[in-house]
């Protein structure tokens, strides 16, 4: 049996290699590519040392694109915990057709970010946009609803959490059905009332499905790319770019390579310190539970 | 009976209001994307108002533009990467539930920790390091650089599932003097079919609707995929947004059919992948 063991190692080879290629050579590769000036495609990288982080600090866009990334990944999560919850309680109450809910708000989920993306902005268009034509209904003028940075911003937001709460909900509903009926018959006979259940029985019972949903939505939002190309393509100007639409108008765009580089660098650097901690947090927190 | 319907409803009346709001908002948005792709350019009617006649012209140009091509290509990156997650992937997960040394469980934190690495932050390395040996506009380029994502989520799910399979049925395949390879295949690989139905549905998903490395590394309009070409569509200066909207439902209906037919595995794919953990 020990020999086997040993002998069976060979099997996560093959899986090893490609993570090896294709996962850690490239971010080893952006790394280097960060440290060099390079347009992206000819043969000549000229190194100049940590100036493509030092340039990272003094660039307005890139400062902007942080904060838009921080408001996609919390301003999403934030919101996609407190909505899914509060469907997956709804919908694992009884009432005739609560599966249908089910059905239809987890439906954007398993479509892609982009598509779901340009099915909103043809709501949010100025010309002829769903939004600005109710509004019209009411007496009320259109509005630019894409024209100004922030905006955009709240509203691209709006558009990933309306595709994803679905997701949360699920995850919440399984957490729910698992809660044990009899902690609640006991705690009613001993007087507590339905927020008192809420608070010292529901969340803690489920505390599993807000680690990993809260986690799913944070890591999603961070990464968020899809929903800002087709709604805004990072504008107006580059107001509602994420550092990842961010990096990629940089690379492709304007042929900063390096500067790309270093962004796609700290990008990695951020998620990796957001997940290490939050994980450390949470793991805390159920300690303290149990 | 007549009483108890009546308090059915004096009970329940805020949930029915309360789940046609929300039905409306989630189906509002796809009802205005398929009325729009029945509508000609020049039909300045309102969105939300319907056709008053079929115009199916916009499905016509969506295919004779190459939508079918673009269909075959989405076919071919999906199978092929979640072919490639699912053999690489439950062949890795055996050692690392059977053989839980701390070398494994090692490697097996280093399989999870890929799963936070954006695939953004590669990119860039993915993108030079395919441009040098020839990759862009390939087939095999695109599939062998969206493996690497989502294969630890195979490998976490397979993981899983051998976990609770009995060692005992190893065990004995070993004494009967099976090695590692036969036992794989023989004891552990017929077992897998329910966990390999969510791999399959939970990585179908996603490259199928993948976006951010197929914009870069497919530019040849002969190799894009259905999301590219709806892209196109959107981008494409003329503003052909019934051309877009045709395309857009084309790309949705086969996900959507899908999961109505199988929703139950979409459901437990997803509760799999995270709550078990």
């Amino acid at each position: 049996m020990q020999k086997m063991h040993k002998r069976m190692n060979w099997f996560y080879v093959p899986a090893l290699m490609l993570l090896v290629l294709f996962v850690a050579y490239p971010l080893g590769n952006a790394f280097f590519v960060s440290l060099t000036k390079w347009n992206g495609y000819s043969s000549h990288k000229t190194f100049i040392g940590i100036n493509n982080y030092i340039r990272m600090t003094k660039d307005p866009a890139f400062w902007t694109s942080f904060r838009n990334t921080i408001l996609y990944g919390f301003g999403s999560t934030i919101l996609q915990q407190i909505l899914g919850l509060a469907l997956a309680i709804f919908v694992n109450s009884e009432f005739k057709g609560r599966n249908l809910v089910r059905t239809i708000v987890y439906l954007p989920a398993m479509m892609s970010g982009l598509v779901m993306g340009y099915v909103l902005y043809f709501f949010f268009q100025y010309d002829q946009g769903v939004v600005n034509e109710v509004l019209s209904w009411f007496g009320y003028a259109p509005v630019d609803w894409m024209g100004e940075g922030i905006r955009a911003v709240l509203i691209i937001t709006f558009v990933n959490v309306w595709q994803f709460t679905g997701l949360s909900m699920i995850i919440y509903l399984a957490g729910l059905q698992g809660v044990s009926q009899t902690y609640y018959e006991a705690a009613q006979i001993d007087g507590a009332n339905k927020w008192r259940l809420f608070i010292h029985i529901t969340l803690p019972s489920i505390y599993p499905s807000i680690v990993s949903s809260t986690m799913f939505n944070l890591i999603g939002g961070l990464k968020l790319f899809d929903a800002i190309q087709a709604m805004t393509g990072g504008g107006p100007g580059n107001a509602s770019h994420s550092l990842s639409s961010y990096l990629t108008r940089e690379y492709f765009g304007a042929e900063k390579a390096g500067y790309a580089g270093a962004i796609g660098v700290f990008i990695f650097a951020f998620i990796m310190l957001v997940s290490y901690v939050l994980n450390s947090a949470f793991r805390k927190g159920g300690e303290r539970l149990s | 009976m007549e009483k108890a319907k009546k308090s059915y409803f004096q009970k329940n009346w805020w949930k029915h209001i309360l789940q046609v709001f929300i039905i409306g908002i989630y189906l509002v948005p796809f009802y205005v994307i398929i009325v729009m792709s029945l509508k000609s350019i020049s039909d300045k009617s309102s969105r939300l108002s319907l056709p008053e006649r079929l115009y199916l012209d916009n499905y016509a140009s969506v295919f004779q533009s190459g939508m079918m091509q673009a269909i075959l290509n989405s076919i071919i990156i999906t199978v092929s990467v979640v072919l490639i997650e699912i053999i690489v992937g439950c062949m890795a997960a055996y050692p690392l539930a059977r053989n839980q040394s701390k070398g494994n469980r090692a490697i097996g934190n280093i399989f999870l920790g890929v799963m936070m690495i954006p695939g953004l932050a590669v990119l860039v390395g993915v993108y030079s390091l395919l441009a040098e040996v020839g990759g862009i506009n390939t087939y095999w380029g695109i599939i062998l650089s969206n493996v690497g994502f989502g294969l630890p989520t195979a490998i976490y799910l397979y993981q899983n599932f051998i976990v609770s399979i009995p060692k005992e049925l190893d065990e004995a395949a070993c004494i009967d003097g099976a090695g590692a390879f036969r036992t794989f295949w023989h004891i552990i690989l017929p077992q897998l079919k329910p966990v390999t139905v969510t791999v399959i549905i939970l990585n179908g998903i996603g490259i199928w609707n993948e976006y951010m490395y197929s914009l870069y590394i497919l530019q040849r309009s002969e190799m894009f995929t259905v999301t590219l070409k709806i892209n196109a569509y959107f981008s494409a200066a003329k503003q052909d947004y019934g051309g877009a909207a045709a395309a857009a439902v084309v790309g949705m209906l086969p996900i959507v059919i899908m999961y109505l037919f199988l929703q139950k595995y979409f459901i437990k794919g997803v509760v799999d992948s995270a709550v078990k953990g």
